[in-house]
């Protein structure tokens, strides 16, 4: 593991290492998670979900299923007929499908009972009659699509294109000495979070109207706000009559930054039913929600110089975003806005399009819509430094950035980690000595990426601050910090105690932090986008300073000094300097306090007697402090928000509102693997990242975010891979998903690079997800390194390696992405879930990619 | 389906108890009693979140019926810490960033307790190898090995104070 020793520097809370302060909660069981939590009068809730992928509603009917024992709602598209969705650009999805469904899984009825048994029996009583219709699995397939479009109004599937050009692309090139040009291939991956997500919804009795009042939902959201706006829209409620609670969140990884069916579904049904409903999704349910990162063709040329200086890029992104708009966008865009703010590239071009296929709708993961396009980048700077005979190192630092800078598509870059990183990881693997020098079988291969702290634009366009804090501080001496940002693991809560302990100088135990609970809280647009340190963090940071400047100008009477000589410290304040005060100064200890008291604070007894004995000393108790402050002004409290700055912002052209942030973390790996050539079987033995975070406010936590994008990462590199076939998931459970286990995990040495950033709280910045990006690339090099082959096609199976081992020992040219069909996996035990063992295979429509050529195929049909 | 009386012995505690034969243990200990604290991850015993000792033995309860564990002594995470304190691995876990999210914690808690009560001294591969049957999304299990290694530690040192 990493170095252990405190660098605390100066300040006593943050730098530490820290416990998270909900750490126990979380070992003895007693934290609760929604799924935890039941009301009384409750109802199970479970969903009917579509066997088709692409298909007209023509009749539901649920007579049968209501007459079941124990149920007491069954609700349908016409419960609320109105679309939403978490882009305002993108509203094209019903909580409950009206007239067409548009994958396997989409949902269609909700019943609400007293049992999950009889809710189960209903389901099965619910008749749908559908009319199929052709559906598209494949993006470049679906692009050519002419009719039965997935949505109107998207002609061709294509839901959205981007086309942006910076710089002389045409010039670029020619100037370059060497272009390589190659297609990349990241298939996709979801977020399976351990916990699944949960929903409870209950409405409360206006006692004036004795109808149902106000809707409060218990939900596992990273965003309380955006839920409660979305709720609004669909329930047709005011938001001020909605309060939306934030219980423990067992891992988001942006599976739950954005309103899933469920937590609307489970309101809809509650109003029917007008009884509390919870709904908690199986795994299975949880895949079909997915919102993950979009299988991505990345067609990509980049030109050097001979010393390997990058003169212009031109990438081409193909994302399949399943069936609805969900962040699309947004990820396109980034994969797009972030080939910038990394290395010095003078010309860039960039066509992004994303894609409707009739397959769950992706969204956000980790590394929001970098990924894929940093594995392809990396990947293809490797193979360039192979050509022309370079150390992936050397070229590294000659495309290094000149902070502070602004990148050709806009974006501000202030503090910059990437060379200390890349040299820590160089160091830490002894690169220069061993890499190429591992002998036929092991290597070491390079990557790096980065990440925005947070987008400077919000989704939902306002003037609002992102993030806004309160805190209250009382006799007793506690302190109380009341934010919407939502701890999900990453430590939100966490670094929002430290930072108020550490800016009024007081014990962590005094802080309480009250978080994500619409009604307490004030709107924070939650954990996403790694924004909460830069932004919720900041605006904590601000509402403490606020406090202390109460406290000083109260203590500083009591103490016969200015203000400006107090320090807070070791849960004290205390003089500077003991100089006696002038007498204008003195003249402010005799002004009188709100409570009309000139002099003495209200002290209990002993402390009051000690006073009177010891006379004005130089310093106080923060909790003496914190009484005189009160006594003084009549109430302590404290506010402070953020919002990023303008001219972080970007720049004015169509889709410039992604990828500028207030600051960019940077992150470098070196990976070594060994490769059997037998098995095609890739072992990672160990990866030095190296993670610029600005400072770290808790170095627990930030080793802990390092290590865990890197082996998130290791993941998608290596094992993870949703498999469909006609449009059904064929491995929807954490057994066939195989995301790795404690024995597939290898060593990760974290290395902790602090730039400080101008702008951050204490100069932090993010931390938990910037390092995803580059284990990707970085175990692809290693496997050249190792063995000589190129994989172009993520991720690593040992079928991908064997194919390219072979295709080199015969020396006969094979594309790895030639044939590449997404809807044939034949590679992973075949089951398909639920759906299959139902009978309700795959019955399709004739013009089905998959039914063509092999009529009447494999499943039963209804 | 018709109900049927069972005793089921949990945390020391005894409960007498009417569910359906068809009722898994992981439902009654949250649902009938609850203990919250072991967790459902994945319904097909893929995960090991609903990790509980039965009789001593990690087992997972999302696949166990309950009326097949009578007459045994059931341990959950709620039975681990010692007297209304932190054991010593949940104090090791928290210090040293073992849980992130902590909804897989309470199954790995009651896997190394396993472990460690039936190998005091593991060996890194043997911790692995103990742990590969259950997931953790957040953690990378990195730094569970070192929470491991210091609640080991933590309980020589105790029991050297106790001699």
């Amino acid at each position: 593991m990493a170095n252990r020793e405190q660098t605390t520097n100066g300040f006593s809370v943050i730098g530490r290492r820290t416990a998270m302060v909900d750490a126990a909660e979380k070992t003895t069981g007693a934290g609760k998670y929604t799924d935890d939590l039941s009301v009384l009068g409750m109802l199970i809730g479970k969903i009917l979900h579509s066997p088709y992928p692409h298909a007209r509603i023509k009749r539901i009917d649920t007579t049968k299923a209501l007459a079941v024992e124990g149920v007491v709602a069954v609700v349908t598209g016409q419960d609320a007929p109105v679309t939403y969705g978490i882009l305002p650009i993108g509203h094209d999805e019903h909580a409950l499908a009206v007239d067409k469904v548009r994958y396997v899984g989409d949902n269609v009825a909700c019943v609400a009972a007293e049992t999950e048994a009889s809710a189960e029996q209903a389901l099965e009583l619910i008749e749908v009659e559908y009319e199929l219709l052709p559906s598209w699995f494949d993006p470049e397939q679906s692009m050519k699509a002419e009719v039965e479009f997935i949505h109107e109004g998207r002609p061709h599937n294509i839901e959205k294109e981007y086309h942006h050009v910076f710089g002389d692309l045409e010039k670029g090139f020619a100037e370059s000495d060497h272009i390589h040009e190659a297609r990349y291939i990241a298939n996709e991956v979801t977020h399976a979070a351990m916990e699944p997500h949960s929903t409870l919804a209950s409405f409360e009795l206006d006692p004036h109207t004795g109808k149902l009042g106000r809707l409060t939902v218990w939900s596992s959201t990273q965003v309380p706000y955006y839920l409660q706006h979305k709720l609004s829209l669909v329930l047709e409620m005011p938001m001020a009559q909605i309060r939306v609670i934030k219980p423990l969140v067992g891992g988001g990884f942006g599976g739950k930054s954005e309103v899933i069916p469920l937590e609307i579904i489970a309101a809809i049904a509650a109003r029917a039913a007008k009884r509390p409903v919870k709904i908690t999704y199986t795994r299975e349910e949880v895949f079909w929600a997915h919102r993950g990162r979009p299988r991505t063709i990345v067609d990509l040329k980049t030109g050097v110089k001979k010393d390997g200086r990058m003169v212009a890029v031109r990438a081409r992104v193909v994302q399949d975003g399943g069936a609805y708009c969900s962040y699309g966008p947004v990820t396109i865009l980034y994969s797009g806005a972030l080939l910038g703010a990394i290395y010095d590239i003078p010309n860039v071009a960039y066509d992004g399009y994303r894609v409707l296929t009739n397959k769950p709708a992706c969204g956000a993961m980790r590394g929001h819509g970098t990924v894929n396009v940093r594995f392809a980048f990396e990947s293809q700077l490797d193979e360039i430094c192979a050509t022309l005979k370079l150390d992936p190192y050397d070229v590294r630092q000659e495309n290094f950035l000149k902070p502070p800078c602004i990148t050709v598509n806009n974006l501000r870059v202030l503090s910059y980690g990437l060379p200390e990183c890349v040299q820590k990881v160089a160091a830490g693997s002894r690169w220069k000595e061993r890499r190429g020098k591992l002998g036929r079988g092991r290597g070491l291969g390079m990557g790096c990426s980065h990440y925005v702290s947070g987008a400077a634009n919000s989704i939902i366009r306002s003037d609002m601050p992102h993030s806004t804090v309160n805190i209250k501080v009382d006799r007793d001496g506690g302190v109380v910090v009341y934010t919407g940002a939502s701890e999900i693991g990453q430590g939100s809560d966490t670094m929002t105690a430290q930072v108020a302990a550490e800016v009024l100088g007081c014990v962590l135990s005094r802080v309480r932090v009250v978080a994500a609970d619409t009604d307490l809280t004030p709107i924070d647009i939650g954990s996403y986008s790694s924004r909460v340190t830069m932004m919720a963090g900041n605006a904590t940071l601000r509402a403490a300073e606020e406090i202390r400047k109460q406290i000083a100008s109260a203590a500083a009477r009591k103490m016969n000094c200015a203000p400006e000589d107090l320090v807070f410290g070791n849960d004290r304040v205390s003089k500077t300097s003991t100089r006696s005060i002038a007498a204008g100064e003195g003249a402010r200890a005799t002004e009188p306090s709100v409570s009309g008291h000139v002099e003495g604070q209200i002290l209990r007894g002993s402390l009051q007697q000690k006073r009177k004995e010891e006379g004005p000393k130089d310093w106080m108790t923060f909790e003496e402090a914190v009484v005189a402050a009160i006594d003084f002004h009549g109430a302590l409290t404290g506010t402070g928000s953020y919002a990023p700055s303008l001219d972080a912002r970007g720049g004015k052209f169509k889709g410039a509102g992604v990828g500028p942030s207030p600051a960019y973390s940077y992150s470098a790996q070196v990976a070594e693997v060994s490769v059997d050539e037998d098995t095609g079987e890739v072992t990672v033995h160990k990866i030095w990242a190296a993670h610029d975070c600005g400072r770290a406010l808790n170095p627990v936590s930030v080793e802990g975010q390092i290590i865990g994008s890197v082996w998130m990462g290791l993941g998608q590199a290596l094992q993870e891979e949703m498999v469909w076939k006609d449009g059904m998931l064929m491995n929807p459970g954490l057994l066939e998903y195989r995301s790795p286990s404690a024995v597939e995990s290898p060593e990760v040495e974290p290395f902790i690079v602090e730039s400080i950033d101008p702008e951050g709280p204490f100069g932090a910045k993010e931390c938990s997800e910037g390092s995803l990006a580059a284990t990707i690339p970085a175990i692809a090099n290693a496997i050249y390194d190792a063995v000589g082959i190129r994989l172009r096609e993520a991720p690593f199976t040992p079928e991908r390696v064997l194919a390219a081992l072979r295709a080199q020992k015969n020396a006969k040219k094979l594309n790895l992405t030639e044939g590449v069909d997404p809807t044939s996996p034949g590679r992973f035990r075949e089951h398909g879930g639920a759906l299959w063992f139902k009978g309700k295979g795959p019955q399709r429509h004739p013009l089905d990619p998959a039914v063509r050529g092999q009529q009447g195929s494999a499943g039963g049909n209804d | 389906m018709k109900k049927e009386l069972i005793q089921l012995r949990v945390n020391g505690r005894t409960h007498e108890l009417a569910v359906e034969p068809s009722k898994l243990l992981l439902d009654v200990l949250r649902e009938d009693l609850r203990l919250t604290g072991s967790k459902r991850g994945c319904d097909d015993s893929s995960c090991g979140a609903c990790t509980v000792q039965v009789g001593g033995i990690p087992m997972l309860a999302c696949t166990l019926l309950a009326a097949s564990c009578q007459e045994q002594e059931i341990t959950t995470v709620e039975g681990v810490s010692e007297h209304g304190s932190l054991a010593a691995i949940q104090k090791a876990y928290g210090d040293w960033g073992g849980a992130q999210c902590g909804y897989c914690t309470p199954g790995f808690i009651m896997t190394v307790k396993y472990l460690l009560a039936n190998n005091p001294h593991p060996t890194e591969a043997e911790v692995k190898q103990a742990l590969s049957g259950n997931l953790c999304r957040c953690t990378g299990y990195n730094q569970m090995y070192e929470a491991i290694k210091s609640a080991i530690e933590a309980e020589q040192k105790g029991l050297v104070a106790a001699k």
